[in-house]
């Protein structure tokens, strides 16, 4: 397996505040990697640096082969990794069917289209002409999937896709999970719920305090060491 | 005798006060070393310098980004001229009296103007100003919209020889200088001064410490109205005609004052001071091209404002550390 | 009686030169929180170019459009990504200061060019046609004008809710950030507001050049007008700017009529009494 994304020693700052050292980490093609961490871990910062709204060093981000650590967003977008954002943000001044339509702003070719979506998400297709800002919780999660979808992208990287959201919508997405990343594309799943991450994922990263602090193939990985990664404590 | 101190006087500032004191003296006797035209050109800078001050307390201190000051000055200039040719009031007293009226206007303009925020604002103000300038046009005893002359007997309280009237008006615009200067050092010295520190590096977190924003700010636009209104008065003093477009033209009071306080360093005391200077060696050397004056003018502004948005003081200050007007607290330990 | 609602049809017509004024304001605004102290001077610099190329080519201010507009858009794509998305910010200063010195330096620069001698854009016959509505006489350029104005408008608002332009606009508005990682380069989608706010600001300027004469230290007031259009109608209703518009120009046009004097000022008043009574307008755009 070739090495669709790597990381070779990220560090990522906020002004003075650093939360990322010298982080590796990579991605194979087909795979789906969960990223787990307590709070402050550097999830998010972790999925910023990659999706290209926090700017790095050219080098500390390789996407196919090609450095791509200080390009914009857009730029990133284009080459086919697309963000599922923590807390949806969805655009409230678009309707649900242009929140869409925007995601597919990036022309790539896919599988993946406004019918695509529909049919994964139907509910979605009823309520097309709603504002997104009247949507449930979990149905503005279906868009904000479904937005990422539509740009056909090869890598999708899903930020807290459960958080607050109530469990009846979670096991929803978990179930349409595998219709989505079934279809070759590659996934990294930042999520708090550490059973759901570990229940679709073939590898791990435990994240702490801006480190990797445990890595390996989900089979593998004990639940003590899981929780040793997760805690900073020997078990 | 161990241990760190906190003060906020440092080397820089204490000789920049003697250095000060001393110029202030050589300054007052300016009438007997200078010629009329430098003491012209030396009056017309410590009125430009003031009002560059005040509209740095209210947009670089209070975020009232105003581009209607014009309204204040033109005010202030038509008090002067209404008070002293129909109230019979001595000019200086006029110029006071009409700082009064400006505050008590101000309030109700303010009222309004709030309304509209950031950059609504400036505009607000704009029109606000035009307001002035309107109403004044339309009122004949003051000559409408061409405007007036001082008559000679009025000009003539302020000394019998032309010479004696120059000084006067020299000396008033050099005391407002030094009083608008004292004064803004002193107000953000003060309970208030902080207030409006905390306000300018955050709204939220300043609120939260319990502060009024709006009062605070309601209280900076009134008394730099007031002030301006009284450099207004000053500056129709020297020149003593007055029209509508003159008195509340946006680019006299308004443009050249703001471009002053980018160009010097907005948010600093220092700012307007070397900006006023930067702006009349500018001016003098660039004076015969007109309007390419103004289009360098502009186009600095706009170059400091990307380039080094503190200004040229910002400059200075970063690379030696200099404060000039302690108003910070610094902490040294004793072998500092 | 009829003297009354003629000078209230003239101020409806004029209210339609002022939502154009106001439109492009209102854009950018919506798309990039940006206020343009120099789009007044951007109006006169449209007269300008709209002079220059119907002296250079004899031909009609209308046909001269097909230059200005794109000349004026094109100005605007690179004012925006050469200047005006450096100042753009959670602080409203520099957007403000730079805009202008912006303002300060076009001005002067048409005063080097062409003089503060006052211009007029040459419609021929179009400039004194009238037509007879009911006894209320009407020219047939404001006519045209605010005919311009509805069309404008009605076309802003189609690109703004109905095309895949409109909806990069208003997604960059919700959230840069967001919008960037859907692939929209804001830099450029700014740039692209400016030019269509410019190409706006264009017809503005050569109708107003074809309505009145025109000098370069004009532009002050017609951003202030195209401003209080803007405020009278609520922040961010494209219509609500064309009832702003017309609601100034008839504050005009009666405050006129009351004394030659008094009309500008009328305006102002009618101004500061929505803003006294409305703080948002009179038709805010409903949040969603």
């Amino acid at each position: 397996m070739s090495d669709l994304l790597t990381l070779t020693s990220l560090d990522a700052h906020y002004g003075d505040f650093q939360a990322l050292y010298g982080l590796d980490l990579s991605v194979s093609e087909g795979e789906v990697i969960a990223i787990i961490g307590a709070n402050g871990a550097g999830k998010t910062t972790l999925m910023r640096s990659i999706s290209g709204l926090l700017k790095n060093r050219a080098e500390a981000v390789h996407y196919r082969g090609q450095p791509i650590g200080a390009m914009r967003a857009d730029q990133v977008a284009a080459l086919g990794i697309a963000l599922v954002p923590e807390g949806r943000q969805l655009f409230p001044s678009l309707s649900v069917e242009e929140n869409l339509l925007i995601g597919g702003k990036t022309g790539r070719k896919g599988p993946w289209s406004l019918g695509a979506v529909y049919d994964l998400f139907p509910i979605l297709q009823e309520r097309r002409t709603q504002a997104s800002t009247s949507l449930s919780g979990g149905q503005q999660q279906m868009v904000a999937i479904g937005r990422a979808l539509m740009a056909n992208p090869d890598l999708i990287l899903f930020d807290e896709i459960s958080l607050g959201l109530a469990p009846v919508i979670i096991r929803q997405i978990y179930e349409a999970l595998p219709g989505i990343v079934g279809q070759g594309m590659t996934a990294m799943i930042v999520e708090q719920d550490i059973t759901k991450a570990l229940s679709v994922s073939s590898r791990v990263y435990c994240l702490q305090e801006g480190r990797v602090a445990l890595e390996g193939r989900t089979d593998d990985v004990t639940h003590d060491q899981i929780t040793a990664a997760y805690f900073g404590v020997e078990a | 005798m161990s241990g760190p101190t906190v003060s906020r006087s440092t080397r820089a500032s204490r000789v920049a006060m003697i250095i000060g004191f001393v110029g202030l003296i050589v300054l007052i006797a300016a009438p007997w070393w200078a010629g009329r035209a430098d003491l012209r050109l030396m009056g017309e800078i410590y009125l430009y310098l003031s009002l560059a001050c005040l509209w740095n307390l209210m947009a670089g201190y209070a975020g009232l980004v105003s581009v209607g000051q014009q309204a204040y000055v033109g005010f202030g200039g038509y008090m002067l001229f209404a008070l002293s040719i129909f109230g019979g009031l001595n000019p200086v007293v006029a110029i006071l009296l009409g700082g009064v009226l400006a505050a008590i206007i101000s309030v109700p303009v303010a009222a309004l103007m709030f309304r509209l925020k950031g950059a609504y604002f400036a505009i607000g103000t704009w029109v606000m100003a035009e307001v002035f300038r309107l109403s004044f046009a339309q009122i004949q005893p003051l000559g409408g919209g061409s405007g007036t002359s001082l008559p000679v007997a009025i000009v003539k309280e302020l000394g019998a020889k032309k010479a004696a009237r120059e000084a006067t008006s020299y000396w008033l615009a050099l005391g407002a200088a030094v009083a608008v200067l004292l004064a803004v050092y002193l107000l953000l010295r003060s309970r208030r001064g902080l207030a409006l520190t905390a306000i300018r590096d955050s709204e939220v977190a300043a609120s939260g410490l319990g502060i009024d924003i709006w009062r605070t700010k309601l209280e900076v636009y009134v008394v730099t109205s007031a002030f301006t209104a009284i450099i207004g008065g000053l500056i129709f003093l020297q020149k003593l005609r007055i029209s509508p477009d003159a008195a509340f033209s946006v680019n006299d009071w308004t443009a050249f004052v703001i471009f002053i306080v980018v160009i010097g360093g907005i948010g600093t005391l220092e700012g307007p001071i070397i900006g006023t200077l930067l702006f009349f060696a500018l001016r003098e050397v660039l004076a015969d091209f007109g309007t390419i004056y103004l289009m360098v003018l502009g186009a600095v502004a706009i170059v400091v404002m990307l380039k080094a948005p503190k200004g040229v003081w910002g400059l200075i200050r970063e690379r030696f550390d200099l404060e000039l007007f302690p108003l910070s607290y610094r902490v040294r330990t004793k072998d500092d | 009686m009829i003297e009354w609602s003629g000078a209230i049809v003239q101020g409806v017509l004029l209210g339609g030169l002022y939502a154009l004024f106001a439109a492009g304001l209102s854009l950018i605004f919506g798309v990039m929180r940006l206020v343009n102290i120099a789009h007044g001077d951007l109006i006169i610099l449209a007269a300008y170019l709209g002079l220059s190329t119907t002296v250079m080519l004899g031909v009609h201010p209308f046909v001269a459009l097909l230059i200005v507009m794109p000349v004026m858009a094109g100005i605007g794509y690179v004012l925006q990504r050469g200047v005006l998305n450096r100042t753009l910010g959670p602080d409203i200063l520099p957007p403000l200061l730079v805009t202008f010195g912006l303002s300060v330096i076009i001005q002067n620069a048409l005063l080097e060019t062409y003089t503060a001698d006052p211009r007029k854009l040459s419609g021929g016959a179009i400039d004194t046609a009238s037509l007879d509505l009911g006894g209320i006489t009407v020219g047939v350029l404001p006519l045209v004008t605010f005919g311009i104005a509805v069309a404008v408008i009605a076309g802003l608002q189609f690109v703004f809710y109905r095309t895949a332009l409109g909806r990069g606009f208003r997604a960059v508005s919700d959230n840069q950030d967001i919008a960037q990682l859907m692939g929209l380069n804001k830099a450029h989608v700014f740039g692209v507001a400016m030019a269509l706010a410019l190409a706006v600001v264009a017809i503005a300027g050569v109708l107003l050049g074809m309505r009145t004469s025109f000098d370069p230290a004009i532009g002050g007031g017609r951003l202030i007008f195209g401003f209080e259009a803007v405020i009278i109608g609520g922040l961010g209703n494209l219509w609500g700017t064309l009832a702003g518009g017309v609601i100034l120009g008839v504050a005009q046009t009666i405050g006129a009529k009351i004394d030659p004097g008094f009309q500008i000022l009328a305006g102002h008043i009618a101004f500061l009494v929505v803003l006294a009574v409305r703080p948002n307008g009179l038709f805010p755009r409903v949040a969603h």
